[in-house]
């Protein structure tokens, strides 16, 4: 069980600029983050697109952006929980316990949920019963791509994930690609070398078509696919592979008793509380009159909620309203030495 | 003001004016149209505002921009006739448009 006086779920620029605001009322955070990196949105959707509207920043990326605002809480020495998603909020008196799907435990005071638009998973395929396949035979990322050795797999998408994967596994595997157009959104060098592997004979490659059926009980037999003309073809293979992005899904926050509306939990815009005390809500996910889903939008949500957190944490101390600029305090939780 | 015809998944069709200027997405999330999630925004980010465009507006719309087709690549059970509705922006010439939502959008 890790103790921390709050947790931030969501490790997109909001929640990392609250880490800056506890950081410096003096109140620990840890975060986690159902990605593999830090960064949220700007990271995973557009890490090397422009951003105009930061203030004081005329332009940085997605992934700048990211980078600058972890160096603004080096300090902090923050723990990063990637790759584990919040499934369970319970309280005990005045206290939250929080469980991840990984198993790790958190007691906090307070919660402040930056989940976004939710946490982003894999894409799947729209073919009905599918499901019993999943997980199994029909996957939507490589753990141990030993398995698929001189097996026959099919690979279905069309950007680097899928061309990659297809070029990876044709040196050990019989490697089918199936995409829905002819045009591959991937990197020219990757089409280029899957073009030339499939001029060796080593990838056969299908476009225009997407998946309609598979045959089988729990193993797969085979495939069927269709083309834009309606017509099928069957595929033998062993494994099939989905590469179609992520997508975002509001998940477990659903089941945690909060207000919801539409996919948003609405808060005051006094300290961005929810409905629930010590759980507050900031950044894409929040919504009140007026709600810009706007980064810089959340920055300021994020600061009024750090110090709605306070009275949670240090019930017996009052909260003092100081400057980063002349406060001794402060200057020494961000490490500055005078 | 252009009108513009949302056939939900549900089978429900609602008709809806929207303004010139606000994009097939927004006159659907603004009416609370059933079925578009638009997640991103319309940053053309997420495919969760697709739609099917009713053929004969199809070749009428404005031509798809780089990118469109790659997000739709990622969208459930894209098709010929699929737009993303956020890259629609109503005008006169959009007056009349019929979409249809998908059962899912992922
Ligand atoms: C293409 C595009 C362009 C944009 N351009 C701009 C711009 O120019 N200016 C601007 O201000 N904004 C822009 N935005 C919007 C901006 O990116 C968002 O407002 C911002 O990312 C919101 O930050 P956030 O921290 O609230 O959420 P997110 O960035 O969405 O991060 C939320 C994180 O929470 C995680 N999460 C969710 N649920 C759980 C859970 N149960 N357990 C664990 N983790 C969870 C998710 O995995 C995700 O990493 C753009 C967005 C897009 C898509
Ligand atoms: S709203 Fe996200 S792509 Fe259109």
């Amino acid at each position: 069980m890790i103790k921390t006086d709050t947790l931030i779920i969501g490790a997109g620029p909001v929640g990392l600029f609250c880490v800056h605001q506890l950081g410096i009322i003096g109140l620990t955070c840890e975060v986690v983050d159902n990605l593999d990196k830090i960064g949220g949105q700007c990271i995973e959707l557009y890490p090397d697109k422009p951003i105009y509207d930061i203030p004081a920043i005329p332009e940085c990326t997605g992934e700048e952006l990211t980078n600058n605002l972890l160096e603004q809480i080096k300090t902090f020495k923050t723990n990063f929980h990637l790759n584990e998603r919040v499934e369970e909020i319970k309280q005990d008196e005045k206290k939250w316990l929080i469980k991840t799907n990984k198993g790790t435990q958190f007691e906090t005071s307070s919660i402040i949920i930056a989940a976004g638009v939710g946490s982003f998973e894999p894409r799947k395929f729209s073919t009905k019963e599918i499901e019993k396949y999943e997980g199994k035979k029909i996957l939507y990322s490589v753990k141990d791509k030993k398995i698929f050795k001189d097996k026959t797999v099919t690979i279905f998408g069309g950007g680097d994930s899928a061309l990659d994967w297809a070029i990876e596994l044709s040196n050990t595997s019989k490697v089918i690609l199936v995409h829905r157009r002819d045009d591959f959104r991937g990197m020219q060098a990757s089409i280029d070398k899957v073009n030339q592997l499939k001029e060796e004979g080593k990838i056969e490659i299908y476009t225009k078509y997407q998946l309609d059926s598979v045959e089988g009980d729990n193993k797969i037999e085979s495939i069927n696919i269709k083309h834009d003309d309606e017509s099928i073809k069957e595929i033998k293979t062993d494994y099939v592979l989905g590469f179609f992005g992520l997508i975002m899904k509001l998940g477990p926050i659903a089941e945690w008793g909060l207000n919801l509306d539409k996919k948003t939990i609405p808060v005051n815009t006094e300290n961005f509380e929810t409905n629930k005390k010590g759980i507050f809500a900031i950044g894409d996910i929040c919504s009140y009159p007026g709600k810009l889903k706007l980064i810089l939008s959340g920055f300021h949500e994020g600061a009024l909620a750090a110090r709605g957190c306070f009275k949670y944490a240090k019930p017996d101390e009052k909260y003092r309203f100081e400057f980063t600029t002349s406060s001794k305090i402060v200057k020494s939780r961000l490490g500055i030495k005078e | 003001m252009p009108k513009i015809t949302y056939l939900e998944n549900n089978g429900n069709s609602k008709t809806i004016d929207v303004s010139n200027g606000l994009t097939v997405m927004e006159g659907a999330v603004q009416n609370d149209i059933q079925g578009i999630d638009a997640d991103c925004g319309g940053g053309m980010a997420c495919a969760t505002c697709h739609v099917y465009v009713n053929e004969e507006w199809f070749d009428k719309l404005p031509k798809k921009e780089d990118g469109e087709e790659d997000m739709l690549d990622m969208a459930f059970e894209p098709k010929k006739n699929s737009r993303l509705s956020c890259q629609l922006i109503v005008s006169d010439e959009l007056d009349g448009l019929i979409v249809s939502i998908p059962s899912k959008q992922g």
